[in-house]
């Protein structure tokens, strides 16, 4: 029994969050999609200033640090970029659906699970080459985690449950679930004061890129998001996604797939943040526990919009918000700003970067000349 | 805002400057100071496990030659190497403590290896001979105080009841739980403990409901095991009951509530630990202690707690301080009515078995699983 076929996904023009850009469809309008997040950052960076200087702290230093925390040194690029890997993946998890006007924000759940099966996949196979382990636990990771986010794209296409809810539910379903699988059934009873799997054994981890301690999950995540915005903007399934998002109605009157359109997005998203958790158990954890619940499925959420749902964008926003994170702890020894002041920047980039949406299309001198 | 810091703007311009890659030399500490770095889990004043942390770490802020630097609300994932790298290559630490217990495998371990020249140690880990040895772990036994505070607990309740709000049956926790109820029935053999298990290590909302729930069902003492034991006391106080602390001292938290409670004294070890650092030996790998090597401590009595308490309790404490007594002494029954200590069996604090205790002892109403 289908929902209503007539209820749209997302009403068109109701909420400016999720209009999608077509960035690199029109060469002239591309500098507005640079110029207007460089200049929503400038203005956060500089209400953030105001912010410390009430606490009498000198903005100067501030940015001085964030500079050499995030940025400064060979060090803190490897910083910046070992926080930023888990973001490309979590944030692709938002930005595949949102081209279907869909709001998905439980990565967090689908990363959780992705951890789960590719433990699960890797404790299985012990015995086999370490590269067959390695193939299988991403497979077993990308399949748990699509499975995960295609079940909240299931509930919106045949019962018309809010997908934005129910994704977000299911994140506390899978928080469950792998608490009772580490406390219970699959606990390595030799962790007794931190419960956990057995360890997926040294010779499956995944190394670090060549000439860097940043681990693969980056490169994966670069990877992921080149195939995402391909699969977006230069390819039929993409285009029918857009048209999908655009008006629902208009693409079933057309005679598109909406239902599948739906299922194999979710499904390619939770992938994504699946493959995030399988590359948290096999590049650092080793096993999975409770220490793998770290957020990186919400910060992705943070990371999608301020990209604009554009999967190429997402690249730069993952490492500009690894570069707070890694600046952050600089900020905490340095100046005596509590970890907390780290999450007012995030919110002021983020409302300022939503606000600066209103620019778009309206100054004059960025828009394409009409030739 | 100062107008003296000319020479770091030039540094500022400069760098920006130069290519971005461009190594800069960022060091604060002066060659003859010995940098410390201190890394928490939560906030540093969260009235509970890393506010003790930062209690010791400011031990050490008057030492002469000693530079602290903090870092808080750092996640138990490669955040924490990232973190230790930092205050390694940027503020020189040449000696750190991480302090949760998530950070030591693998995190702590592989930062141990990559840097074999510096010192590493840390909060509850188990160090084994397996793991370097610039690695080291330390914990206190504060079932010890654990135990003098339930013996207040039991002189103190009306109602015979007692409630425990506990995040994970694990070891740890468990042994804190049976130490304190184990101490309560020595004041009243007829005392029973609730204990109800948030399943995390900080869950406000959950605590709250559960010190309503305990107190709804007649609990008139409530203490716990979590991060954060503010919620815990408060809610206590406000609903008339009276608390037993736990990680440092609430009793600013509920001043006619406060009974007394199991604190870490790392005000002491921390300094202990950066002398034999600064002095060259080395710190043992594996260290523990209780209240007879100061390493935990009882909160002072609050004014309602009475002169039979006290003095009980000041028995059993100076004992232990004299190292003649043992908490865990069979015969000992677990809940379900197992011996799980046979008679004539005495388990001191430094046996192994203690470590990995999965059970509840008579008198504790709750199961494990």
């Amino acid at each position: 029994m289908k929902a209503d076929v007539g209820a749209p996904l997302a009403p068109s023009g109701a909420s400016p969050f999720l209009r999608v850009p077509a960035f690199g469809r029109k060469i002239g309008g591309a500098a507005e999609f640079v110029l207007i997040p460089a200049l929503a950052i400038a203005v956060s960076l500089v209400l953030f200033g105001i912010f410390v200087a009430l606490f009498r702290k000198n903005p100067l230093d501030l940015y001085f640090y964030m500079y050499q925390g995030a940025f400064g040194t060979w060090f803190s690029w490897q910083n910046t970029l070992t926080r930023a890997a888990p973001l490309i993946l979590t944030a692709l998890c938002t930005a595949l659906p949102a081209q279907l006007g869909m709001v998905i924000i439980g990565g967090e759940g689908a990363l959780l699970i992705g951890a789960l099966c590719a433990t699960s996949a890797a404790l299985a196979l012990q015995a086999a080459p370490p590269l067959f382990v390695q193939v299988a636990m991403a497979c077993a990771g990308m399949i748990g985690g699509g499975l995960w986010i295609m079940l909240s794209g299931a509930l919106r296409h045949y019962r018309g449950v809010n997908e934005t809810i129910s994704s977000l539910l299911l994140v506390y379903i899978a928080l469950a679930i792998l608490n009772h699988l580490v406390e219970g059934p699959m606990r390595d009873p030799t962790s007794l004061n931190k419960p956990s799997t057995r360890e997926i054994g040294a010779v499956n981890m995944i190394g670090t890129i060549p000439g860097t301690d940043v681990h693969w999950g980056f490169a994966f995540g670069i990877i992921a998001a080149v195939l995402a915005y391909i699969l977006i903007y230069h390819t039929v399934f993409g285009f029918a996604a857009r048209v999908a998002g655009g008006n629902i109605r208009a693409a079933k009157v057309v005679g598109l797939g909406v239902g599948k359109l739906i299922l194999i997005t979710c499904f390619l998203a939770g992938a994504a943040a699946g493959l995030a958790g399988m590359m948290e158990v096999a590049a650092v954890q080793g096993r999975t526990n409770a220490n793998l619940a770290a957020g990186y499925g919400f910060s992705g959420i943070l990371v999608a919009f301020l990209a604009r749902q554009n999967p190429l964008a997402v690249i730069p926003v993952a490492i500009l918000l690894g570069g707070i994170g890694a600046s952050g702890g600089l900020l905490q020894r340095r100046l005596g700003l509590p970890d907390a002041s780290v999450l007012v920047l995030q919110g002021t980039i983020f409302v300022v970067v939503l606000a600066s949406d209103a620019l778009y299309g309206r100054v004059g001198f960025l828009q394409r000349k009409a030739s | 805002m100062t107008f003296d810091k000319i020479s770091r703007r030039r540094v500022l311009q400069g760098t920006a400057a130069v290519a971005a890659a461009t190594a800069l030399p960022l060091r604060q500490a002066a060659a003859s100071d010995t940098t410390v770095g201190f890394i928490y889990v939560g906030s540093r004043d969260d009235y509970g496990y890393n506010q003790a942390h930062a209690a010791g770490a400011a031990a050490l802020k008057s030492m002469p030659g000693i530079k602290v630097v903090e870092e808080e609300k750092v996640p138990e994932t490669d955040a924490v190497e990232k973190t230790m790298e930092s205050m390694i290559n940027l503020d020189g630490a040449t000696l750190l403590f991480p302090t949760s217990f998530g950070y030591y495998n693998p995190h702590m371990i592989k930062m141990a290896m990559k840097f074999p020249k510096l010192r590493f140690e840390h909060c509850g880990g188990l160090w084994t001979d397996k793991d370097p040895k610039n690695a080291g772990s330390y914990f206190g036994y504060i079932d010890e105080a654990q135990h003098v505070s339930g013996i207040v607990a039991g002189h103190m309740t009306k109602s015979g009841k007692l409630g425990f709000v506990a995040a994970k049956p694990i070891p740890q926790v468990l042994r804190n739980i049976n130490a304190f109820t184990m101490g309560a029935k020595l004041a009243n053999p007829k005392a029973t403990l609730q204990v109800i298990f948030t399943g995390d290590w900080s869950m406000p909302v959950k605590e709250a409901e559960a010190t309503n729930a305990l107190i709804d069902q007649g609990v008139d003492v409530v203490t716990c095991h979590v991060d954060g034991p503010k919620t815990v006391v408060e809610n206590a106080a406000r609903r008339g009951a009276m608390v037993g602390g736990y990680h440092v001292n609430q009793a600013v938290l509920a001043p006619k509530a406060y009974l007394t409670g199991a604190e870490w004294n790392w005000e002491v070890l921390y300094p202990r630990f950066v002398k034999m650092f600064t002095a060259g030996e080395t710190i043992p790998n594996f260290y523990r202690g209780g209240l007879k090597e100061q390493l935990v401590k009882v909160s002072p009595y609050g004014p309602m707690v009475s002169e039979a308490a006290r003095k009980h309790a000041d028995e059993v404490k100076a004992a232990l301080m004299a190292g003649t007594y043992v908490i865990f002494k069979g015969p000992v029954v677990d809940n379900k009515g197992k011996t799980v200590i046979a008679a004539g069996v005495s388990r001191g604090q430094t046996d192994a078995e203690l470590e990995k205790m999965d059970y509840l002892v008579d008198g504790v109403i709750g199961a494990t699983s």
